[in-house]
Formats: structure tokens, C-alpha cells, sequence
């Protein structure tokens, strides 16, 4: 199996769990403490709808199962979800316990601790939470294993369409698997979820390489429909001199040798790093190499923190393990002489400023590459696929995408649910409805 | 600070506050512990002939992470040998003189009742305790709520007792009856000096779903038991009112019955107790409680301007009556406090399906028939269109408001809403004047 094939020593296993799995007894306690809201604001800010006061309620009652059969029915990566989700931004964000100076619920634990605890009752018991649907000889192509991917063909399987996923890497799971902070969760929870997911009757082709190995057009003409999960490409990279040379990482890449590789280490000597960014990934992998005990990690951002895309709750755990936050530096040019000599210039005032590094990171977003795989597709003006947004069908007939390839880069949860809703849509213009659809024509 | 020393049929105490029969009366030691604590009097675990207890006798209710909202047991009268309780009994009346000593007793023949209340007393007993309340074991041996059960058989053994005793006798009655006057009245037929009431409610409190044997399991069998604890004042308080407001009834009442705080107290207090025991909360917290207990009644009574715990006594009973004699024509309606609250909306589900349809939300719509509320007049019983209900203003969608000429003032939506005075229960003028079903009936309306 893949998660075989990930090898023991990996950086990543150096991080501890920043929220462990509840215990029974706290998992019960923060149970009692939801109100239960009727139409409640967490469902309305969570991007898969998750019926969240269900769920709690079940786990309040002992029906775990039940629990987790309302959380993935709206989100199979319910599990790794509950662990990544940025809950302070969306479901817990809209408890009304914030309006009551109260705790919000914990509903990113909570998620975690029913589907955890649910499969592993289910793997112990064989009694399965969902079951492959009767084959409906119809059948799908995926491109990419990531999560939108992953949604899509496990709910086109549970309602009997043939589903093969075809997957660059050799590990399925995406950026769930090479690109989530350790201290969130790990490259093999992350492809054990990927796993239960293709156990309802997925078949994943691993190292296969559409575009080179088959092409886009071959798979539409093969399958009733195409989906396209294929994410973002590589790192993006200032369009500055001296950018070429060593020393120099992407900070995706970087995250993906922290989380996969087992040659990947920190040299001892490694005394300053500079992230340039002001997203959630250049937060993460200063955290990330705070914790791995690089002295000085600085994140340096064109703009204040005010304007930062990253998270506030993200950049203040960043700031509990040393990291600083330079504001209004704006690169100019590289220069190597003993290091990094990094060239600035004050984003507002114009003065310039000079600064050393050992390493440098650029945490400015990945490069589109839907145009390159499909080149007639119709993309918006950032290089986004442009779908509807009801269905994610594309400009293409039968071709459906999700995830970050449509969003430009958005939470694993918005992936699911793109792909989910895709799945439905397939199914819808096949006449059919799958049992979980909820979709209301306006 | 108010006085909290109290006296109930010539039972003296320096506060109202007895431990009921039950385990936390069950030896001398015990009982000295909760003297020294703070406690007013002890009603000693009921002596009879001494009987064989089983293991595993108790068993409880969780409420939403809250331990022990309902405690059942099977144990049953005392396991110690008769002689060391009137031992104990007179060592506890040699140190603690002012503190009440009342002795619980439960036995067979004419012989026996007459033997154990010559010994209770001789051994210093400042009152008795007849147990006929008793639902689990001892019953099925003639003994405890079969009696209380039967008011026939109360009556005669409570004037049986009264032959012989010399010290007040309290008669501990069960909950367990169809109406509790009939005991409380065949009681003091039989002469008694006061009531104690409630003991516990029978009960089967719960199935171990793995096991499916009932609890509390003895070797995988179960039987029922008594039932007690916060979850069963309510029960006890309207048996203690029912009591304290029938003028058949002349004599004082020891409330129990779910009592775990110096609220609790003051209410069966104010609904006529002269004094109240407490044995489930001593199972959970210990005798420490006492401190609360007594400062926060003392406090209370202060507040209210009482200097004793006897002005408090029948308050609220005052203000008991049947239902008939209700006034219908006073109105209150639900106003929600759009600045405190917090969207919820448990308060709309809970008035759309389980309340009257009176609180919308700008997104719903209303499927029930409205018609005037007039509170049973013409009753609602079709149901019409939907309507859209709109509210002034321009809130958020998710802010309730109420339909005032809808609302026929139930509370349900009071209660459910968890922010504090959020949803609040305001009377309206009524253009009718006060008028009740008795008075209704009376002119014929019908």
C-alpha cells in the first residue's frame, strides 16, 4: 500500500499533535456545552454545510457512528478536516458563544474526535459507515489525488459509477499529504484517510502523468466525465536578480521535503531564515522551522499585518514559537556573498534596507497550470478555471473541476465540497440524484 | 443575621437542617462529624430488626454532563446490630445536648413497635421517625411503603406508637400514592406530631444497554429501588404544599426531597416546611455543604427582613390553589431582547413546534392558522395559508421576534433561551376583568 512506501524518518514525525485526539470523557464535556441552535450560523459558515449541531448531538448521546455518518456525508475527509480546518475563521468563528463571551465550541476537535473514533469501530467491527452503490455503468476519470478529487469519486462510487483517480505522485491525498503542517497532521493520517476514502470502491492509478502519460482529451473521449483536481503547480518566484541562486526554496516544496523526505534535514548551522509572504503557507513553515530550531525565523511581508491573507490565530501561534513579522519590506534584489544579502526597499517611505539571511523562503503562491494540461479551457483573469458554480462544470463539456484549480488556493474543505457538489452534478445530468444531494433549484 | 434555631413539635435544633435517614445517618461517628460541620439534627438510619444488605445498591442519572441529577438505591434499613445504635445514639445525645436526635424506626408487630420505641428513647432519642415510606425490599415484607400505602394500616400503627411514645413522633410518608392527603390525614388521625415527606419514588433508574441487566446489577439481576436526589424536588414540593395547605392537616412538616441548597431549603421552607433533611447532596459533596446552607438561608432571610426561619414557613403555600380558581383573563407575552441576542433561535424552533407559532424569523414562513388569541374562548383548529411574517425594522435575518397578538404566554421560549433575561415574559393590560373557570361555571358561561 502507499502509506507503505512513505519512509519512517521524515522531519515531520518530530512535531507533536497541536490539538490531540479527545479523550471520551472531554469529548463529552465540550458535547454538553452546544446549545444546539436551530439554523445555526456554524452550518451557514461551514463551506460543506456539515449539519454541526447533529453531529455534536449524536456524540452527546453515544452515537458516534451516527456522528460521523452526519459529518461525512457532507465531507469524506471529515477526519483530516477536523484536524486543518481554520475553524476560528468558519464554523467556531460563527458560534454564538462568541456573542456570549464564551469559549466558541471546539467543533474542529469534536469532528476530529467522532470520525477518528468512528473508524476505528468501523475497521474493528466491519460494520461499514457507507457502502459502494450497485455499478450504474457509468464511469469518471480524476485527475489528481487530492481532496477535491478524493470527495468526488467517493460519492460518484457510493452511487455505483466506476471511478479511476489518476495521480502524478505516488501517494494520494495531495496537499492534504505534502503540504499540511505537521503540528496538524502528518503525510500518513493524511494518506490513511486518502485510503479509507478509495476503499469504497475507487481505483487509483499512482505515477501516472496526464498530460504526458495520457492526455485530457483521450480521458474525456474514454469516460462519461472528467474531473479536474489538480490543484496548483510550483512554487511562484519574485522577478527579481539573483533568484537562481543556492539556498533559495519554495516554501510548498520546502513543507514537502519537511513532511516526505528522509534525506531532508536542517543543517546545525542554519542560524537565520527570511520567508517572504504574508499567507497562511508563510506562517506555516516559519512555525514549521521555529519549531525545528532555526534561531531567527523572520517572515517579511510588502504590507502590514492588517492586510495579511494569513490567519490572525495562525500568525499569533507563529509569534508563541519566536517567529517575527517585518512589515513593509518590499525584495528588490538578491545578492550571494557569504549567505544571503536581501535588498529592500520600505514598501511606503522607499528608503532602502539590507538585510542577511542563511536561507530564504518565497511564500508568494503557487503557479497556475490548468492551461497547460488543457489549453482550451476557459480560466478568469487569475489564471483560475472558470466553472458554474453550482455544478464546477467547465467550459468543456463533461469536464468538471474543483479545489484549489477553480479557487486559486483555498481550504481543504473548499476542495471537498467542490468536489462533492461536482459528483452530484454529474449524477444530475445523468438524470440521476445521488441520496446525499441537498440541491434546491433557486 | 437571622435565627436560624428551630423547633418542630417540640424537636429542637440550632437550624433547620437535618440529615434525613440514610447512609450519611448511619453511625454515631458519622453523625458526630456532621454536629461538628455545622448540621441541626440527624434522623438516624432506620433500626428494625437488622437485615442483610446486598452489593451494588446504588445507581444514578447523568443530565447533560451533570453528575447524579437522580440517585436510586436498594439498601435497606440498618445492617449494624440494634445494641451499638442505641449506644452510639446515647454517646451522640451525651456530647451534642442541643443538637436533634430522631431516631427512624421500622418494624413488624404490635410487640416490636412498642420494644423499639421504649429502647430509642431510652437511649436519649429527642423524637421518632416511623418509616412508611420505604419502596424497595422492606415493602415486600409488609414493612415501609406498603404501609404508607394503605392508610387503614398508617393510622393504626401510628396510634399504636403514640401509646407508648413519649417523645415527639414524625410520620415519614411515601410518594408513592394516588393522593397524599390520604396518608398525611390518616396520619394525624393516628395521632401523630408531624409529617416528614418525601421519601423515595419507586424506580427502575436505568438499563445497562452491553448487559441489558438493570441497575444497580446484583450478579446480573436488578430489582427496584428508591428513587431521590435534585430530580424528584419537584415531586416533593408539591406533596409538602398539598399538605401544608389542607386545614385537616394541623401539624408541622419536615421537608425532603432533592434539597442541595439553601434555595432548595427555603423554598420547601416557604411551601411549609419548619424543617428540611437532606441526604442525597450529603452523599455527593459530604457534610461541608452545611456552611452554604445555613449562611445562605441566614443571608436570604436577612434580605427578605426575617429575623427567624418560622416567618418564612407556609409563604409560599399561601399562594397555592387549584387551577380553578386561576384568573384566565391575565395576559403575559414573550419580548426578546434583540441586543443580548445571540441568534440561536432555539427560542423559534422551540414556539414553532413544540409551542404556539408565535415567534418568526424574517426568513420563515408560518403555516399554522392565526387567528385572535383569546386563550381557549375559540379554540385555533384550522390551519390556514402560510404567511410571511415581517418585522420592523431592519434587524438580521436571523434576529426572532414575537407576534404579540399571537403569543398566549407560555414561557416555553423564556426557557429555553440561554441568555439571561434575553427573553422575557411581560404581563399586558387585559380589557376583561380578572375571572377564573370556577367563576366562570359558576355564572354559567361555560
Amino acid at each position: 500500500m502507499p502509506v507503505a512506501e512513505l519512509p519512517e524518518v521524515r522531519l515531520e514525525t518530530r512535531f507533536e499533535d497541536a490539538k490531540p485526539l479527545y479523550t471520551d470523557t472531554e469529548a463529552l464535556v465540550e458535547a454538553n456545552r452546544c446549545l444546539y441552535c436551530f439554523d445555526a450560523p456554524c452550518i451557514e459558515a461551514c463551506p460543506a454545510g456539515i449539519d454541526i449541531p447533529t453531529f455534536i448531538g449524536k456524540i452527546r448521546s453515544g452515537n458516534v457512528q451516527g456522528a460521523a455518518i452526519t459529518i461525512l456525508g457532507a465531507n469524506m475527509a471529515g477526519l483530516s478536516t477536523g484536524r486543518v480546518c481554520p475553524v476560528e475563521e468558519l464554523c467556531a468563528g460563527a458560534c454564538v458563544f462568541n456573542d456570549l463571551n464564551e469559549q466558541p465550541i471546539q467543533i474542529g476537535r469534536l469532528q476530529r474526535y467522532a470520525t477518528e473514533k468512528a473508524l476505528q469501530k468501523e475497521s474493528e467491527s466491519g460494520h461499514k459507515l457507507f457502502t459502494a452503490g450497485e455499478d450504474i455503468d457509468r464511469k469518471v476519470a480524476l485527475i489528481g489525488a487530492g481532496p477535491a478529487s478524493l470527495a468526488c469519486a467517493a460519492h460518484l462510487a457510493l452511487e455505483g459509477v466506476r471511478t479511476v483517480i489518476y495521480e502524478r505522485d505516488e501517494v494520494p491525498g495531495g496537499l492534504n499529504t505534502t503540504g499540511i503542517a505537521p503540528y496538524k497532521l502528518q503525510a500518513t493520517d493524511s494518506i490513511l484517510e486518502a485510503e479509507w476514502i478509495l476503499g469504497h470502491g475507487v481505483e487509483v492509478r499512482t505515477r501516472v502523468d496526464v498530460g504526458t502519460d495520457v492526455s485530457v482529451d483521450e480521458l474525456l473521449a474514454q469516460y462519461d466525465a472528467v474531473f479536474l483536481g489538480i490543484g496548483l503547480g510550483s512554487d511562484g518566484m519574485l522577478d527579481i536578480p539573483g533568484m537562481d541562486g543556492p539556498n533559495i526554496f519554495g516554501a510548498v516544496e520546502l513543507i514537502r521535503r519537511i513532511k516526505m523526505r528522509s534525506d531532508f534535514s536542517i543543517p546545525p548551522e542554519l542560524g537565520r531564515v527570511a520567508v517572504i509572504g504574508g499567507g497562511n503557507t508563510a506562517i506555516d513553515i516559519s512555525r514549521e522551522l521555529a519549531m525545528l530550531g532555526v534561531p531567527e525565523v523572520d517572515i517579511l511581508y510588502r504590507r502590514t499585518e492588517t492586510e495579511m491573507p494569513g490567519y490572525e490565530h495562525e500568525m499569533a501561534g507563529a509569534r508563541s514559537k519566536g517567529v517575527r513579522l517585518l512589515e513593509h519590506v518590499k525584495p528588490v534584489e538578491i545578492r550571494h556573498d557569504d549567505g544571503i544579502v536581501l535588498l529592500a526597499e520600505h514598501s511606503i517611505s522607499g528608503s532602502s534596507m539590507e538585510y542577511r539571511y542563511d536561507w530564504l523562503v518565497i511564500a508568494i503562491g503557487q503557479e497556475k497550470q490548468a492551461r497547460e494540461l488543457v489549453p482550451g479551457i476557459e480560466v478568469d483573469t487569475n489564471g483560475r478555471v472558470a466553472v458554474d458554480p453550482d455544478t464546477g462544470l467547465t467550459s468543456i463539456s463533461n469536464l468538471y473541476a474543483g479545489g484549489d484549480c477553480i479557487n486559486g488556493g483555498k481550504e481543504v474543505v473548499n476542495a471537498v465540497a467542490d468536489g462533492r457538489d461536482a459528483a452530484f452534478a454529474m449524477l444530475r445530468s445523468w438524470g440521476l440524484r445521488a441520496k446525499l444531494d441537498k440541491y434546491q433549484e433557486d | 443575621m437571622a435565627d436560624l434555631h428551630t423547633e418542630m413539635c417540640g424537636i429542637t435544633s440550632p437550624n433547620p437542617f437535618w440529615l434525613a435517614s440514610g447512609p450519611p445517618a448511619n453511625c454515631g461517628e458519622q453523625v458526630m462529624r456532621a454536629f461538628d460541620a455545622g448540621w441541626g439534627g440527624a434522623v438516624w438510619k432506620t433500626l428494625g430488626q437488622p437485615i442483610v444488605n446486598v452489593s451494588s445498591r446504588l445507581a444514578a442519572i447523568d443530565y447533560a454532563g451533570n453528575r447524579m441529577s437522580g440517585l436510586n438505591n436498594i439498601e435497606l434499613i440498618t445492617d449494624r446490630p440494634l445494641e451499638s445504635n442505641f449506644k452510639e445514639i446515647a454517646e451522640v445525645k451525651k456530647r451534642f445536648p442541643d443538637h436533634a436526635v430522631i431516631v427512624s424506626i421500622m418494624v413488624e408487630s404490635r410487640e416490636e413497635w412498642r420494644e423499639i420505641v421504649k429502647r430509642a428513647e431510652g437511649a436519649g432519642a429527642d423524637g421518632l421517625e416511623l418509616n412508611f415510606g420505604c419502596p424497595h425490599g422492606m415493602c415486600e415484607r409488609g414493612m415501609g411503603s406498603s404501609v404508607g400505602q394503605e392508610p387503614k394500616v398508617l393510622e393504626k400503627i401510628t396510634s399504636w406508637v403514640m401509646e407508648d411514645a413519649t417523645t415527639p413522633v414524625l410520620v415519614k410518608l411515601t410518594p408513592n400514592v394516588g393522593d397524599i392527603l390520604d396518608p398525611g390525614i390518616a396520619a394525624v388521625q393516628g395521632g401523630a406530631d408531624g409529617l416528614s415527606l418525601i421519601n423515595t419514588v419507586k424506580s427502575i433508574i436505568g438499563v445497562d444497554l452491553d448487559t441489558l441487566v438493570p441497575l444497580p446489577s446484583v450478579a446480573g439481576k436488578s430489582t427496584n429501588g428508591g428513587y431521590c436526589g435534585p430530580a424528584v424536588k419537584p415531586i416533593a414540593l408539591h406533596m409538602v404544599s398539598a399538605l401544608a395547605r389542607d386545614p385537616r392537616v394541623n401539624i408541622p412538616i419536615s421537608g425532603i426531597g432533592g434539597i442541595s441548597t439553601w434555595r432548595d431549603a427555603a423554598e420547601f421552607i416557604a411551601m411549609g416546611s419548619s424543617t428540611v433533611q437532606i441526604c442525597t447532596a450529603v452523599m455527593h459533596y459530604g457534610y461541608r455543604i452545611i456552611e452554604d446552607l445555613t449562611d445562605g438561608l441566614s443571608n436570604y432571610l436577612d434580605d427578605k427582613g426575617m429575623t427567624s426561619v418560622s416567618e418564612l414557613v407556609g409563604k409560599a403555600a399561601e399562594n397555592v390553589t387549584d387551577w380553578g380558581n386561576l384568573d384566565l383573563n391575565y395576559n403575559v407575552v414573550a419580548k426578546i431582547n434583540a441586543d443580548t441576542c445571540i441568534g440561536c433561535q432555539l427560542c423559534y424552533i422551540a414556539c414553532l413546534d413544540g409551542g404556539h407559532q408565535c415567534i418568526h424569523t424574517r426568513k420563515s414562513e408560518c403555516f399554522a392558522f392565526h387567528g385572535e388569541s383569546d386563550h381557549g374562548e375559540h379554540p385555533r383548529i384550522e390551519v390556514g395559508p402560510a404567511i410571511n411574517h415581517k418585522a420592523e425594522g431592519d434587524g438580521p435575518d436571523f434576529l426572532p421576534f414575537v407576534d404579540e397578538e399571537e403569543c398566549i404566554g407560555c414561557n416555553l421560549c423564556s426557557l429555553v433561551c440561554p441568555v439571561p433575561d434575553c427573553v422575557t415574559m411581560e404581563e399586558v393590560a387585559s380589557s376583561k376583568a380578572s375571572e377564573s373557570w370556577n367563576e366562570r361555571m359558576a355564572r354559567g358561561a361555560g
